[in-house]
């Protein structure tokens, strides 16, 4: 899941506003391109974008996360330029995209990019394969090859024997799995998901969820994923982006968007979180300290939770090794307590 | 106060208002009464008739008339557009000419033979059947049946041609025009007034420059039909393509759409179930207009019934108004099925499979063509073999006149006597400052200046076009028309709506009498009350009260289920709850219905001069058959205005309500 630090930035969008209520011309921006933000205390002017500078690395999962109204899917449709962004840059693999030409971006869009929506989007008078295969339709591919390469989709998300079907005959899940087999028809390499699982009810969208990791461990693509949901944000996320307002509040792995807040408002949303499902065996290892260790190791990168059990019925502590097998530290079991039990903690030492 | 000014009185302020306004419209009438009121506040120069020249005197104030007179001469021979009609007119007339002989043979078009009319019955049978299923089937099938047997078919035909002509092109203009009006707004702002006149102008009054520009005959009847039938295609297309999701379009631009795949492939494919209720409209407006036009000379079915009525043959007439009432049934049929259709995308079907309904079709059509080479009967139903019983209709007619007639007059005298006349008297005295400041009021009250300059400036335009008097008389019978629709239509829908199997045989019914086109319902009434003043009236009744009942269902039915639920478990008694919540929720939807109530009756009221009225409808006639274009479209514009401003108050009135009910 982890995507390698070294690769070149595929999407990076600089200094991005969209601001709804005043015209782009109107909008007075500085050299390093922010906007002067008196404009904004004007009336009916808003800044659903306000000086959002990020960027997703190849192979990378970047989880927007926002409520409504944080300006988050205004932000996923500026960098797929379905939406005209008032100021700033857009980059894709180092092209502008806001500079390109309509013919130039339906190119873009015809090979580089898919979208899932959050209410599934298919077009209701096709059936299943007819709106799988609709982007290779669009792109002009032969009969034959569409309908092969569409059932291969079809047949990814699980849905074969269904090509006939009509949306609506569908459930929710099913739905949205067509919708991710239509944005990956034509092998994006960038691949957007807005509020994809929001839609559903929450045993279907833990089973789409995990559908989606596996798809994504298969594929590597390039993600940018939006959602209002905390817990799959952090479930799903190598990097999260926490939208408040407009602007990026802060943007970290989801350990350290949990252990170290930026601000306030991120804070709100991580006290909750329980610690074991974030954080990994190598965040609270302690060095080597050559003393007895117990019989089996676990991995640096495994999650607290699926270590606990082990941890805690051993008596002595546990072997931390990376991805080579060797040993990089030792898990003690108090420090897992401690952080299963944060509250437990606290309580004993108030009287 | 200048809230006010932009939005109209709030709604706790507004019961004052209207009491206020009554005040002041009793008082100027009162003024008048007592002859304190100025003459040119009280009435414009007017046209009247001279009897002894049959021509009409000119002292009006706007001379509205003879500017368009001018207007539309210009156009037609200064500007040299006769040159373009005329060809509009000949091309026309050669695809007119074209269906008339797939129909009914003959030296024109193709110069084919005609189909025997086994082979079509054959045919509609076999549509029917496929895009339904056996009743819709055995109708179309029924419907032809009847028309050969009654010694109709060749006018059955001949309307059948027009409508074929008429359809496609009126289908084409309408989504060209909905889809530019969608992607350019500044042509939605142009065409929506001029949709809202070109609805609500009476039929009669767009013959009259059809005729002057194109002429008199068949493809006459076509343009009018046309520019009947467009607009609410034009509607339909745009509320389509409106309610097609962002998310549907985002998606078609991520699959990356160019512009003409986005509007083909993916957003009128969205909108592909108002578009389609857009196609069965203009079907049913097509046959409506088609029969209407047999006043300039278009042939079929409506003409026919023209010429039986003039004669007063009322038997015969009845049996045309029912070949053309099962038509229209028909065509309702099957335009619906077609649009609910569910599409067959299994592409792997055996390719005889996949057009068995084809190829039974063709089969069965060839079947029957060489049947009619042995049975000549399959071929043409001879004269003599015809069926008809006009006879026992006109019996019943004569049994209905010597039996009831005594009773009918003297209802007839009655409501004349103690209702009709003293109505119709109070609105001709009425100063005419006092209407314009009623209609003005109202929309202050309801919308702000705007609504007021709008609704006066409308009833303005009337009074200084100098037909103050004959719009009086226009609006006291829609007037009546509407206080009856709504005593009766109301409650019948609320007693409907009590029970749901009821509510949708109830909706079915208007379903199937609003496909009725508007003429033939003048029958029924000629039959029991012959011709005069008083069957215009109940003519207008009979058709306006559809709506009144339509929307007092939907209305009743859409109060949201939890809603009650609530009520009930609040402990209502089912009495409490219609007065508590039901009429309160539904009233916006309800006052939706009055309001087509009142535009059914506008345009059936104009229809209903044909048995003799002394309004605006007769003027808009006599324009007629004097080929008079200027009056007949000022008179035409006299009615619209009218409605439009009744339309603009309620409508208005309604979605304020709705929203603040939160139902939008």
């Amino acid at each position: 899941m982890t995507a390698p630090e070294t690769s070149e930035p595929v999407i990076r969008c600089k200094a991005l506003y969209k601001v709804f209520g005043a015209e782009p011309a109107e909008l007075e921006v500085d050299g390093a391109g922010a906007v002067d933000p008196r404009i904004f205390a004007r009336d009916g002017v808003v800044a659903a974008v306000n000086n959002v500078s990020l960027s997703v690395r190849r192979g990378e999962i970047l989880v927007v996360m926002g409520l409504s109204g944080s300006g988050k899917s205004t932000l996923v449709r500026c960098l797929s330029r379905l939406i005209e962004p008032s100021s700033g840059t857009v980059e894709i693999e180092g092209r502008d995209l806001l500079a390109m030409s309509e013919r130039e971006l339906i190119e873009l869009r015809r090979s580089k990019m898919g979208m899932v929506f959050q209410h599934f989007a298919l077009l209701p008078h096709r059936t299943v394969l007819e709106n799988v295969a609709f982007p290779l339709q669009m792109r002009g591919m032969k009969r034959a090859e569409y309908v092969a390469r569409a059932r291969k989709m079809i047949e990814l998300v699980g849905l074969d024997g269904k090509d006939n079907n009509f949306p609506r005959e569908l459930s929710g899940g099913q739905q949205q799995r067509v919708g991710i087999a239509r944005s990956l028809a034509i092998e994006p390499d960038i691949w957007f998901l807005d509020e994809p699982f929001s839609a559903l009810d929450p045993l279907i969208r833990k089973e789409m969820q995990d559908e989606f990791l596996r798809l994504q461990s298969m594929l590597g693509k390039t993600i940018v994923f939006i959602t209002h949901d905390f817990d799959e944000a952090l479930k799903l996320a190598d990097r999260i982006a926490v939208m408040f307002n407009g602007r990026v509040e802060q943007v970290g792995a989801p350990g350290d968007i949990v252990l170290r807040p930026a601000t306030d408002y991120v804070r709100k949303f991580t006290s909750d979180v329980p610690r074991e499902k974030v954080l990994n065996a190598g965040a609270i290892m302690d060095p080597p300290d050559g003393g007895e260790l117990a019989e089996r190791s676990v991995r640096a990168g495994e999650r607290i939770d699926a270590v606990a059990e082990y941890v805690l019925g051993e008596r002595r502590p546990v072997a931390v090794v990376d991805d080579g097998g060797k040993t990089v530290g030792v898990l003690h079991r108090d420090h897992v307590i401690k952080i299963l039990f944060p509250r437990a903690e606290n309580s004993g030492e108030t009287p | 106060m200048r809230e006010w000014l932009a939005r109209g009185m709030p709604p706790r302020h507004r019961a004052r208002g209207v009491l206020a306004l009554c005040a002041l419209v009793a008082l100027l009438a009162l003024l008048k009464g007592a002859g304190w009121m100025p003459r040119f506040l009280d009435e414009l120069p007017q046209h009247f008739e001279t009897a002894d020249t049959g021509g009409i005197s000119h002292n009006e104030l706007l001379p509205a008339d003879l500017l368009l007179d001018r207007v539309f001469y210009f156009l037609l021979d200064d500007l040299g557009l006769s040159a373009v009609t005329r060809f509009v007119s000949r091309s026309l007339k050669e695809l007119i000419n074209i269906f008339d002989n797939m129909l009914l043979g003959g030296g024109k078009g193709f110069g084919f033979d005609a189909p025997p009319w086994s082979a079509l019955l054959a045919v509609a049978m076999v549509l029917g059947y496929a895009l339904r299923g056996w009743k819709l089937s055995l109708l179309c099938g029924g419907t032809l049946l009847y028309c050969a047997l009654s010694g109709l078919w060749k006018f059955t035909m001949q309307t059948l041609a027009l409508l074929a002509a008429a359809v496609p092109i009126s289908i084409l203009i309408g989504l060209l025009l909905g889809i530019l009006a969608y992607k350019r707004r500044a042509v939605e702002r142009a065409l929506l007034p001029v949709m809202s006149v070109a609805q609500t102008l009476p039929h009669f009054a767009y013959l009259i420059p059809v005729v002057v520009f194109f002429g008199v005959g068949h493809q006459t009847g076509v343009i009018a039909t046309i520019i009947f039938a467009v607009p609410p295609m034009v509607r339909l297309t745009l509320l389509g393509l409106r309610k097609v999701p962002p998310e549907i379009t985002e998606a078609g631009k991520m699959a990356g759409c160019g512009n003409w795949q986005l509007l083909t492939r993916v957003q009128l494919p969205s909108a592909r179930n108002e578009i389609l209720l857009g196609v069965n409209q203009v079907i049913m407006q097509c046959l409506a207009m088609v029969v209407i036009a047999a006043f300039i000379g278009a042939s079929g079915l409506g003409y026919r019934l023209l010429h039986k009525l003039q004669a007063l043959k009322i038997g015969q007439s009845l049996e045309i108004g029912i070949a053309i009432v099962l038509l229209a049934v028909a065509l309702d049929g099957l335009s619906r099925a077609w649009a609910e259709k569910k599409r067959d995308y299994t592409a792997n079907l055996p390719l005889l499979a996949r057009f068995k309904y084809p190829l039974l079709a063709v089969g069965l059509a060839a079947g029957a063509l060489l049947a009619a080479r042995y049975f000549p009967v399959l071929d043409r139903v001879p004269r003599d073999l015809a069926v008809s019983y006009a006879a026992t209709w006109d019996a019943l007619v004569d049994w209905i006149v010597i039996n009831w007639s005594d009773g009918l007059d003297a209802f007839r005298y009655f409501l004349i006597l103690n209702i009709l006349a003293p109505l119709r008297d109070a609105l001709l005295f009425m100063p005419y400052i006092a209407v314009l400041a009623l209609v003005g009021g109202l929309g202050l009250i309801l919308g702000g200046w705007y609504s007021a300059l709008l609704t006066s400036g409308l009833f303005a335009f009337i009074a200084l076009a100098g037909w103050w008097d004959r719009a009086m008389i226009t609006a006291y019978m829609v007037i009546f028309a509407t206080f009856i629709c709504v005593l009766i239509g109301v409650p019948l829908g609320i007693w409907s709506a009590l029970r749901e199997s009821r509510a949708s045989r109830a909706l079915f019914w208007c379903d199937t009498f609003q496909t009725f086109p508007s003429f033939i319902y003048i029958l029924p009434v000629i039959m029991l009350f012959q011709v005069n003043d008083l069957s215009a009236i109940l003519a207008v009744i009979v058709y306006a009260i559809i709506p009144a009942v339509r929307y007092t269902v939907e209305g009743m039915r859409n109060v949201p289920r939890e809603l009650h639920e609530a009520v009930t478990m609040a402990g209502c008694g089912r009495w409490q709850r219609l007065v508590q919540l039901e009429l309160p929720v539904a009233l916006p939807h309800i006052m939706l219905g009055v309001n087509q109530t009142i535009m059914f009756a506008f345009s059936m009221v104009i229809i209903a001069a044909f048995v003799g009225t002394i309004d605006l409808g007769q003027q808009i006639f006599k324009a007629l058959s004097e080929s008079n274009i200027g009056k007949g479209v000022v008179l035409g514009l006299c009615v619209s205005f009218m409605a439009l401003s009744v339309d603009h108050l309620v409508t208005r009135w309604s979605r304020e309500r709705r929203r603040l009910l939160g139902m939008d």
